[in-house]
């Protein structure tokens, strides 16, 4: 027993080594796993799908310690380069990219297409960390202004190709930054006055048809039974026959006859909430709600101000997309195509997502070589 | 200067700052998850009833419903496509423990033929699962008795009765209707165009040809739906929502089953095409190609016996010989011409040339040959016409030159679509210079002009054609476009088909319109008319115009019987005509094919036509 403990101990410490964060490796592992269940259902048995998956959680495990291992000093120097890599790529992609379903959202390098936007996903934030980390704090209001500045001009970028649901990821990302940072409660307001004043304009110049007719839909889904209401009904039916208990692994009626559409891909929320029922969402909450803690505090803990707001901004883009991919399937937000993260089949993120997560460790796991200097 | 400024920075303020900050984070995602807790409560135990009734009691359908299609009748009101129940065998997948059991069984009580049901077991593996198929349709009376007495020993398996389109006339008005058969890929590729899909979602036929295509969009109707919930087992528990669908328009047509049917009596076995339009306005009263062919074989999907028969036969059934009939114009273009000949005054009303038999070319020794060996004589632009001199024309023709026969010939519509309401319409030829430079890449010779002056060579019309332009004679130069509809009506109101008539062909001398119409009128009146043998005794005035085509048979590559061919060479009969002369009512085309003359058998063929359309009194009720 005791040597067994010291066993464990002993490779906690060996983790440690590796710059890993222990309960946050922990709380990933859980959401993981607990996503194959759910995905092996959701595909309908396939087990060519689940070892797609195991094969790109692997690589983006591999990501998420390589990662970890980077001092964030190093990651703190990196960012602003970082960020305007990305920006020429984005303009990039905007002059020469490839068009894939309508977007032009990839870059051709030749031997892969890739998304810059994924790259801004991790490069705003940690950019506009770098730079009102580089003040004090709380930031001064036209330190604010360039770090909205810096959020806005690849939002904008993004928002062109068009991807709507990226764009405003990103802009969220760099807004926790400045929000982390403490960002005066009246000027939160007064930005949030600032921008709902901005809807109506966004409505009518920047969105596409296609996506008026989601917000529309979300707003009635009965109104359109046959067309694009149908996803949402079908996502309800879903979640509600849940009940409290669920239907039992593989057993909605919902999901695996085929009523349920991309029921492995935006939707499988609504697989879990169908077979495992409340109980199973709960669990699933938990586990979010841990490693959503767990960000936050290895955040407070960190050592400088830059680690506070990178990890902390990071966290809570994790946070948005979980919310938002909920919302979505339940009927409480219009659907635009967010992933429920780290347990949706596939989707670009997975990598830039678990790159984040090491950020996050090296931020957690290198505070005492940072203390010695 | 700027790490001075951060060493001074207050450490401890700071930590605070982003604690309450993370602090507030961590509340705000708490908050949040508690919505969602709060909505996922709602969803699964408040309202767990409502959606596990919609679930589990065995999902909600929309169950779309098909229009009605619209009727069409003739001028009348006498039905000519109306739509009949038709029965036929379903099977719901999904309900079906053991498929070949239950087609085994059921093919105990009724036939059912092996191609029948491997065609079934196909849709099977294409449809989704809860959709009703057909395994067997049309079936007869008895059979839906047999059926339906022992339907409670089949689960899963109606008699469901469908509306399908007839045609109560058979094979008489298929050139203009044509018919209604199953959607087909390049079918549904041009409703997903025309964003018209969905509306087709419980629509199993459409139109393929004819007026049925043309008017489509008319005929279908709006699609209604209804949202159903049914339980586990697939019986309907009640009808949530229903919008019933909105029937297509009717559609009136010009034409007359009385003429109709003349012309087919006429024609018999021989094969051609009759039309007659009113000049006035474009509306087409008779619209008939001999032979013709059942349209109802296709509403059902036709056997592939019958299609290769149709497909093979000698006569071209298939064929609208009305307007995709491809005829050197021959003689019935005379008045055309001599109009022309007229306006640029390259002869006059009294201009008269010696006809020997034959007509040269100046330093050429071929003799161009009147029909006549021996000649006309004296001839003007009267007789002319009236006795369809041919070296009169050839003559005449080569002083017009191509190039101004081509320009004006054109205006008047040869060469050119009529515009008529269905999209079977071939592309005739009226040359020119250019096209014989595109065409054969040869230069146009004087020879050419003289064989386009008798309307051979290479000018073609189609029997449509040549209303339209003897139309513009009648009309002094207004063309009408012929219509087959007059009016498209639903509850909503009455839609009546445009019968504009467009000005083609001005003239500098209106007296010249009447000579022309005086030489048609002297064909039919005089003792030397081509026609005048046709309509001795008619108790109406009329004018026309005969043709007599050297053969160039409408197909070309068409496979001939031995026999057959002979036959085949004989010359084409046409006739262009008009009553009554002072102000016309009716101008009509007969060509018949393979007989000979125009005066001996074209001719006599538009006088039976014109008596029945007088003594019925078709066309007097506007």
């Amino acid at each position: 027993m005791n040597e067994s403990l010291a066993h464990a101990k002993n490779r906690i410490s060996r983790l440690a080594f590796f710059h890993i964060d222990t309960p946050l490796l922990l709380g990933l592992l859980a959401l993981i796993s607990y996503g194959l269940i759910i995905l092996y259902s959701a595909s309908g048995q396939s087990e060519s799908m689940v070892e797609g998956q195991i094969i790109r959680l692997g690589i983006a495990l591999a990501v998420m310690i390589g990662f970890a291992q980077i001092n964030p000093q190093t990651i703190r120097r990196w960012s602003l380069p970082l960020f305007l890599f990305g920006t020429v790529l984005l303009v990039c992609v905007l002059l020469f990219g490839h068009i894939g379903k309508g977007a032009q959202r990839w870059l051709d390098l030749g031997f892969m297409k890739f998304q810059p936007s994924e790259i801004m996903k991790l490069a705003v934030p940690m950019a506009i960390a770098w730079f009102i980390s580089s003040h004090n704090l709380p930031p001064r209001v036209h330190h604010l202004l360039i770090g909205f500045l810096m959020c806005l001009i690849p939002t904008i970028l993004i928002a062109k190709q068009p991807d709507l649901g990226t764009s405003i990821l990103i802009s969220t990302a760099g807004i926790f930054v400045l929000f982390m940072a403490g960002m005066s409660w009246k000027l939160i307001g007064f930005v949030t006055a600032l921008l709902s004043a901005f809807a109506p304009i966004l409505w009518t110049f920047f969105m596409h048809d296609y996506q008026r007719r989601r917000v529309l839909t979300f707003l009635n889904p009965e109104s359109d039974p046959l067309g694009s209401g149908y996803h949402i009904i079908q996502s309800k039916i879903a979640i509600g026959s849940g009940g409290v208990e669920g239907k039992g692994w593989m057993q909605g009626t919902q999901s695996q006859l085929e009523f349920l559409p991309e029921r492995h891909t935006d939707f499988i929320f609504s697989v879990l909430s169908e077979e495992f029922g409340l109980i199973g969402v709960l669990i699933l909450l938990v586990i979010y709600l841990f490693i959503i803690g767990r960000g936050l505090l290895i955040a407070a803990r960190a050592q400088d101000n830059y680690s506070k707001l990178v990890a902390g901004s990071f966290t809570l883009t994790f946070f948005v997309y979980v919310f938002v991919n909920i919302g979505m399937v339940s009927g409480l937000l219009p659907v635009v195509g967010v992933p429920l993260p780290l347990v949706s089949y596939g989707g670009t993120s997975m990598v830039t997502m678990m790159a984040a997560f090491g950020i996050i460790m090296s931020v957690s796991t290198h505070k005492r070589s940072l203390a010695k200097t | 200067m700027l790490k001075k400024r951060i060493a001074m920075q207050d450490v401890a303020a700071e930590t605070r700052l982003f604690n309450h900050r993370a602090i507030f984070a961590m509340a705000f995602v708490v908050l949040m998850f508690s919505i969602i807790i709060v909505n996922m409560y709602h969803l699964q135990v408040t309202s767990y009833q409502v959606y596990q009734t919609r679930s589990e009691g065995n999902r909600i359908k929309v169950v779309p419903l098909a229009p009605n299609r619209g009727l069409i009748t003739d001028r009348n009101g006498i039905l000519l496509a109306d739509n009949r129940p038709v029965f036929s065998l379903e099977l719901v997948p999904e309900q079906i423990d053991d498929m070949a059991a239950t087609l085994a069984e059921l093919s105990t009580l009724i036939e059912i033929t092996e191609e029948q049901q491997t065609h079934f077991l196909k849709e099977v593996r294409q449809q989704r699962r809860f959709n009703s198929i057909a395994v067997k349709e049309q079936l007869n009376d008895e059979e839906v008795a047999i059926i339906s007495v022992n339907l409670h020993r089949f689960p899963g398996v109606t008699v469901e009765a469908r509306l399908s389109r007839h045609y109560p006339f058979g094979d008489l008005f298929t050139h203009a209707l044509g018919y209604i058969g199953r959607i087909n890929s390049s079918d549904l590729s041009r409703l997903e165009e025309s964003d018209q899909l969905a509306n087709y979602a419980a629509t199993r036929d459409i139109g393929k040809i004819g007026l049925e295509r043309y008017y489509e969009s008319e005929l279908h109707g709006t699609m209604g739906f209804q949202e159903v919930e049914v339980n586990n087992r697939g019986r309907l528990i009640r009808v949530l929502r229903s919008v019933p669908a909105s029937s297509g328009k009717n559609i009136r047509l010009n034409l007359d089953v009385g003429l109709q049917l003349t012309a087919q009596q006429i024609l018999l076995e021989k094969r051609g095409a009759i039309v007659a339009m009113d000049p006035r306005d474009g509306a087409v009263l008779a619209f008939y190609s001999n032979p013709s062919y059942d349209p109802n074989l296709f509403v059902h999907g036709i056997s592939s016996t019958n299609y290769n028969a149709l497909l093979n036969s000698p006569d071209r059934p298939l064929i609208n010989r009305v307007t995709q009939g491809i005829y050197p114009p021959a003689s019935t273009i005379k008045p055309h011409l001599a109009l022309l000949g007229l306006e640029t005054n390259t002869i006059s009303p009294t201009t008269r040339i010696w006809d020997p038999g034959f007509f040269q070319l100046p330093g050429v020794e071929h003799r161009y040959r009147d029909w006549k060996r021996w000649g006309h004589g004296w001839v003007d632009v009267y007789s002319a016409i009236v006795e369809s001199c041919d070296t009169f024309f050839y003559d005449m023709g080569v002083k017009l030159g191509i190039d101004r026969i081509f320009d004006y010939m054109q205006s008047m519509g040869f060469g050119e679509k009529s515009g008529i309401d269905i999209l079977e319409e071939s592309n005739t030829n009226m040359p020119s210079r250019g096209w014989k430079r595109a065409r054969h890449n040869q230069p146009w010779y004087h020879g050419d002009t003289v064989a386009v002056s008798i309307g051979q060579g290479y000018w073609t019309i189609n029997p449509l054609q040549l209303l339209v332009t003897t139309a513009v004679l009648l009309n002094n130069g207004d063309q009408p476009t012929p219509h087959l509809a007059k009016e498209l009506s639903n509850e909503l109101g009455t839609d009546i088909v445009s019968t504009e008539l467009k000005t083609v062909t001005p003239v500098v001398n209106a007296r010249n319109w009447q000579v022309i119409r005086d030489a048609m009128l002297q064909t039919v009146n005089t003792q030397k008319g081509t026609a005048f043998n046709a309509f001795r005794g008619a108790t109406y005035t009329s004018g026309g115009k005969t043709g007599t085509a050297q053969i160039v048979s409408i197909a070309q590559d068409a496979k001939y019987d031995a026999n057959a061919i002979n036959e085949r060479h004989r010359d084409n009969a046409m006739y262009v005509g008009y009553a009554p002369a002072e102000s016309p009512t009716i101008v009509i085309s007969v060509t018949v094919e393979n007989v000979g003359g125009g005066g001996s058998t074209a001719a006599p063929i538009a006088r039976q036509m014109l008596d029945y359309y007088f003594s019925a009194g078709v066309n007097t009720d506007e």
